[in-house]
């Protein structure tokens, strides 16, 4: 069914990511550990075209974007993973004519079942957030199902029940829990961090939420070059000082 | 955003087809002017195939069109759905519709299902257009005008048709020539109208809302997250349209004007000069509809091309 489930009850499990775009250095790990993980487990195949040739063409449920914002020395570089956000009002699943794409019930993950899946594509249509990924070969939308067959699954270590990009991150930047709960880790956390959903104003209430990274300060920025020749009136300043100048001529 | 040309032949030719369908219904339900039996069996043979085409066609793209059936399941959330279910509950009155107006039954039943008839074609050519229209990630579709638009360039191909098949029939009264260019205008005014609702709305996403990074400045793309392009862009990522839309604006223009010239010529020239007309006219409309339907798609810019390095959407 692709009417959304009731989640305005308090205590309504919302699982989701939370990352943190302050620590995240774009190494791609998580990338690159989701397309491991989910090209063998319920998302399999997740089809590549032409993968070593001119114009590869892949399906990825994550994606990891480098802005720059800011100007001049101001400017910082920031890493942004890009993945399903898990929208509570998920527009993606209601036009899904289908009932192909749902969200489920009982902790807010947004699905594609690939047997009923007709290969529309309107449901990307409907993503803000550039989400899902169509796969060419099997006919049918994937997305990211939140490792929904690794964090409820018995058989790996209760340490191993998260997420594959969160268990891949090097740096601890993405986190995993349940944000309906407001006592949990990760709702803490965004608290604490004043984390922010996507694109607020297009209103799918985006259960991920993203850290801001910090801002960076004056102190912590790079020694300028010409220091190098220095002020002093050391007798090496002094001396680079006259070889600048002759230099120069 | 990228036209599939399965979509475009859908929309332009179910719309012409549930235009002229729903002609009939409405000149049997108001009026006793339908044409002649043998002028209905080709009108309706006609409305009938480019409706069942366009449907067919609409199956072209997708990925597993043998499962098609399972579309007609979720009407209670999905556009797409109503579509669906709507287009096939058009058929059942519709054919009953067409039967007894051929066989020239005249009495309260044709002209309720007439009637019937009519509105059925409507209402699934809003389905239609609500499918764009209901997507709040595409700015240029979700707007009030995308419905009417989609209704007058029905009712204009769909009018056309008619004068074509009432003039070749020479069975023309001059409420076919009133239809036909009453309609072309109005399809020019709305869609005139909507180009300028387009224009004048701000942009106001940009790469710093998208991101939420705005607040540490101005944000750019500097390192793409990957080398070659994937589905989202190259399905809503579309330039083309947007780059060529004036050009392609005028040309929409120029062709149903054309078509209103024809028609007028329609009403003036005797005989088969007047069946040169409207077939001149239908060709113009119809190449118009079909320029109109991709312009729609390539002139829309999807919200997800803030990620790829659009400054606004
Ligand atoms: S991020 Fe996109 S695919 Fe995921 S739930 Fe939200 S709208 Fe749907
Ligand atoms: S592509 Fe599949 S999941 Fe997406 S809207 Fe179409 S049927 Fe539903």
């Amino acid at each position: 069914m692709t009417s959304l489930p009731d989640t305005s009850a308090a205590g309504q499990k919302k699982l989701g990511l939370v990352i943190d775009l302050d620590t995240c250095v774009g190494c791609q790990a998580c990338a690159v550990s989701c397309k491991e993980w989910n090209d063998q487990g319920m998302s399999a195949p997740l089809s590549d075209r032409d993968p070593h040739g001119a114009d590869p063409l892949g399906v990825w449920l994550n994606r990891v974007h480098g802005y720059e914002a800011g100007e001049g020395a101001e400017a910082q570089g920031v890493y942004f993973p890009r993945s399903c956000l898990h929208c509570e009002d998920a527009a993606c699943v209601t036009v899904c004519p289908t009932g192909a794409s749902y969200k489920r019930a009982e902790d807010g993950i947004v699905l594609v079942d690939p047997d009923t899946c007709i290969g529309c594509k309107l449901c990307s249509w409907a993503c803000p957030y550039g989400a899902r990924e169509y796969d060419q070969d099997q006919g049918v939308m994937k997305k990211c199902t939140l490792c929904v067959d690794r964090i409820y699954n018995d058989n790996l270590q209760p340490e191993d029940r998260v997420p594959a990009c969160v268990k891949a991150c090097p740096t601890g930047a993405r986190h995993f829990g349940d944000l309906g709960d407001p006592d949990s880790a990760v709702s803490r956390l965004v608290d604490e961090r004043e984390g922010y959903g996507l694109l607020p104003e297009l209103g799918y209430k985006p259960v991920n939420k993203y850290l801001p990274p910090r801002r960076r300060d004056a102190a912590a920025a790079p020694p300028s070059l010409a220091s190098l020749a220095g002020e002093g009136d050391g007798l090496t300043e002094r001396f680079f000082r006259w070889a600048d100048r002759v230099l120069s001529r | 955003m990228h036209p599939a040309y399965s979509v475009i032949l859908f929309t332009s030719l179910s719309g012409a087809g549930y235009g002229l369908l729903g002609l009939l219904g409405l000149t049997a339900g108001t009026t006793t002017s339908l044409p002649g039996p043998g002028t209905l069996i080709a009108a309706f043979l006609l409305a009938f195939l480019l409706i069942t085409g366009g449907l067919l066609a609409s199956t072209f793209h997708l990925g597993h069109p043998e499962r098609a059936w399972r579309a007609l399941s979720q009407w209670r959330s999905s556009w797409l759905s109503r579509e669906g279910v709507l287009a096939l509950a058009t058929y059942p009155p519709a054919l009953i519709f067409a039967w007894l107006a051929i066989t020239d039954h005249d009495g309260g039943l044709l002209r309720v299902l007439g009637l019937v008839t009519a509105f059925l074609c409507a209402i699934t050519v809003v389905a239609t257009a609500m499918i764009y229209a209901s997507l709040a990630t595409i700015r240029q579709w979700h707007q009030p005008l995308v419905v009417p638009v989609y209704l007058a360039f029905a009712l204009a191909s769909g009018a056309t048709l008619l004068l074509g098949f009432a003039v070749l029939g020479g069975q023309m009264q001059p409420g076919h020539l009133i239809l036909a260019g009453g309609t072309l205008v109005l399809a020019l005014l709305l869609k005139t109208l909507y180009w300028r609702a387009i224009d004048q709305e701000p942009l106001d996403l940009d790469m710093g809302k998208a991101t939420g990074l705005g607040h540490l400045g101005r944000v750019r793309q500097w390192e793409g997250a990957h080398t070659a392009e994937n589905f989202v862009q190259q399905e809503m990522g579309y330039r083309i349209g947007r780059r060529h839309a004036g050009k392609l604006r005028r040309l929409i223009t120029f062709g149903l004007a054309l078509a209103l010239l024809c028609v007028l010529l329609t009403a003036v020239l005797p005989g088969s000069l007047g069946a040169f007309g409207v077939l001149l006219a239908l060709a113009f409309t119809l190449a118009a509809t079909l320029v109109e339907r991709w312009l729609f798609f390539a002139e829309a810019q999807h919200v997800v091309t803030l990620y790829y390095g659009a400054e606004r959407a």
